[in-house]
């Protein structure tokens, strides 16, 4: 981690991302973006598949180097770029537990239960006592509504409950972003409503969240803000009304209108 | 008593054989006569006692070294994983018992003085099986999908916690079957040897034979004191793999 020359993000910002560039091979998956995301904001990213929205994602928790650009979070203020490296392990290991990050894939820990999985983060990373965090814990599952499904391994759960426990997981580490990476988009139809409504409850509570998805009936709902990307960029952001139903953009407008039209459906 | 028991039992062994004989309408004219592997069974018990010392030690040295290379291979810099990976697949491509003759009648030629048996025969056979054993372990990590590093991550562990907490407990569930496979043909390798005058169960054997020239009655009993390692410690390993089984 570098001295900032930029200010770090303050009281009101929470995530402050500038020209940040990522590079696979030959692909310029990121071309310069830049993005600030309010505390208590819900800001939803939404582009066609390969658009560079994951890759973002994953770069504010630096599971991904970005080649150039700043990533602040926080206090935190991380620069990329020439002689600017990615920061040794412990560094990052510390700066990603104040993110949380729910994955399309679930990715729980196969070998431990619900509330075990739950428990992981406080125990290992923040060296709490385990009795303190079962407690933590058992009230997480309860809020997103597992607590019968406490002693499951992640086999003997549905898609949906086990979204469920990974959003727990998450928030176990009392993070102060919670970034979503297409969660639903594994899931049985009739089984995403249940991981909504678990997102929706986070919202209404002001957790700052970044979250990456298709659900677009959703993100009319609940986004404070939205951007559309296409191709490493930001083509345009602004409120959900403005963006899903006044898309000044031809990009943007041929995206949702490619949507709509296999969704069967306009937003709300 | 021990007289009385063996007698019963050479006398059981060859009515066995003898039953066999008539069985398959034999004209194998062939007395087997086991009383003379009772007369010498404590040396071969002394033999394959040796047997499961060289077992057990090159198994544990070759799962120690072999968790090392493995380590080092899946380290990200090439200068670290390329000598180990030679090691590997130099001694995974060469026969066994070509490394054990060499490391006994070669290497004293680059040394200038010569191995002992017992050591020569123990290095081969602890880097034959730490080639394998670097491999299951390197196989055993990778294996485990890639979202569960990036879980871990995300939690904020570091490597050393998501190995200790999240990888290894998974990788090692996979390494159970491969590893107990080597470790049965690790015993079985022992016999090797022989071929080197180590006194294990197979030099006995043959000592033993060209003494009393009765290979039929040594060489059968040999294969079956190898069986009667080996099958109880199969038996035991797949229980362990069904309690570990997630």
């Amino acid at each position: 981690m570098s001295a900032a020359n930029l200010p770090a993000a303050s009281d009101d910002v929470m995530i402050r991302i500038t020209d940040l560039h990522k590079h696979y091979a030959k692909l310029h998956a990121l071309k310069g973006v830049s993005l600030t995301v309010k505390r208590g904001e819900v800001l939803f990213v939404i582009g066609p598949s390969g658009c560079g929205k994951s890759t973002l994602l994953r770069c504010i928790n630096l599971l991904e180097e970005p080649a150039a650009g700043t990533v602040a979070v926080g206090e935190d203020v991380i620069h990329f770029g020439p002689g600017h490296r990615m920061p040794s392990g412990g560094v990052l290991a510390k700066y990603r537990t104040q993110i949380g990050m729910v994955f399309q894939q679930f990715d729980l820990f196969p070998h431990m239960t619900a509330i075990q999985n739950v428990m992981e983060g406080p125990v290992t990373v923040k060296g709490i006592r385990r009795k303190q965090a079962f407690t933590l814990a058992r009230e997480l599952l309860k809020k997103v509504g597992l607590s019968e499904k406490e002693n499951n391994y992640p086999r003997n759960l549905s898609g949906g409950q086990a979204q469920r426990v990974a959003i727990a997981r998450a928030l176990a580490m009392q993070p102060r972003v919670m970034l979503f990476d297409e969660v639903t988009s594994a899931l049985d139809p009739e089984l995403v409503g249940e991981v909504l409504g678990v997102m929706f409850q986070l919202a209404e509570e002001g957790t700052t969240m970044v979250v990456v998805t298709h659900e677009m009936a959703f993100a009319s709902e609940v986004a404070d803000r939205i951007v559309f990307m296409d191709a490493g960029q930001i083509v345009e952001e602004g409120t959900a009304d403005d963006v899903l139903l006044q898309p000044r953009n031809p990009r943007l407008q041929s995206f949702l209108a490619r949507f709509h039209h296999n969704m069967g459906t306009a937003p709300s | 008593m021990d007289a009385i028991f063996g007698a019963n039992i050479c006398w059981l062994l060859s009515r066995g054989l003898h039953l066999l004989n008539d069985l398959a309408g034999g004209h194998g004219t062939y007395q087997a006569d086991f009383c003379v592997v009772v007369k010498h069974f404590d040396a071969l018990l002394r033999g394959a006692g040796i047997t499961l010392l060289y077992a057990f030690g090159t198994i544990v040295g070759g799962l120690v070294l072999g968790v090392l290379c493995g380590t080092a291979m899946l380290s990200r810099h090439k200068f670290l994983t390329l000598p180990f990976n030679a090691y590997v697949q130099f001694f995974r491509c060469t026969p066994l018992l070509v490394q054990i003759v060499w490391f006994y009648y070669a290497l004293p030629m680059l040394l200038g003085y010569s191995l002992p048996a017992w050591m020569a025969s123990g290095l081969g056979l602890t880097l034959y099986m730490g080639a394998f054993c670097a491999e299951i372990f390197r196989g055993g990590i990778q294996s485990i999908d890639r979202g569960q590093w990036q879980a871990a991550r995300a939690l904020g562990m570091t490597y050393l916690q998501l190995m200790r907490r999240v990888i290894l407990p998974q990788a090692m569930r996979r390494m159970i079957p491969p590893f107990t496979n080597q470790s049965v043909l690790q015993l079985k390798n022992t016999s090797l040897l022989y071929v080197v005058a180590g006194h294990d169960l197979m030099y006995y054997a043959a000592q033993l034979t060209s003494q009393t020239f009765r290979p039929f009655e040594f060489y059968t009993t040999v294969a079956m004191m190898y069986f009667v390692m080996l099958y109880p410690a199969t038996k035991f390993a797949k229980r362990l793999e069904a309690r570990v089984d997630i």
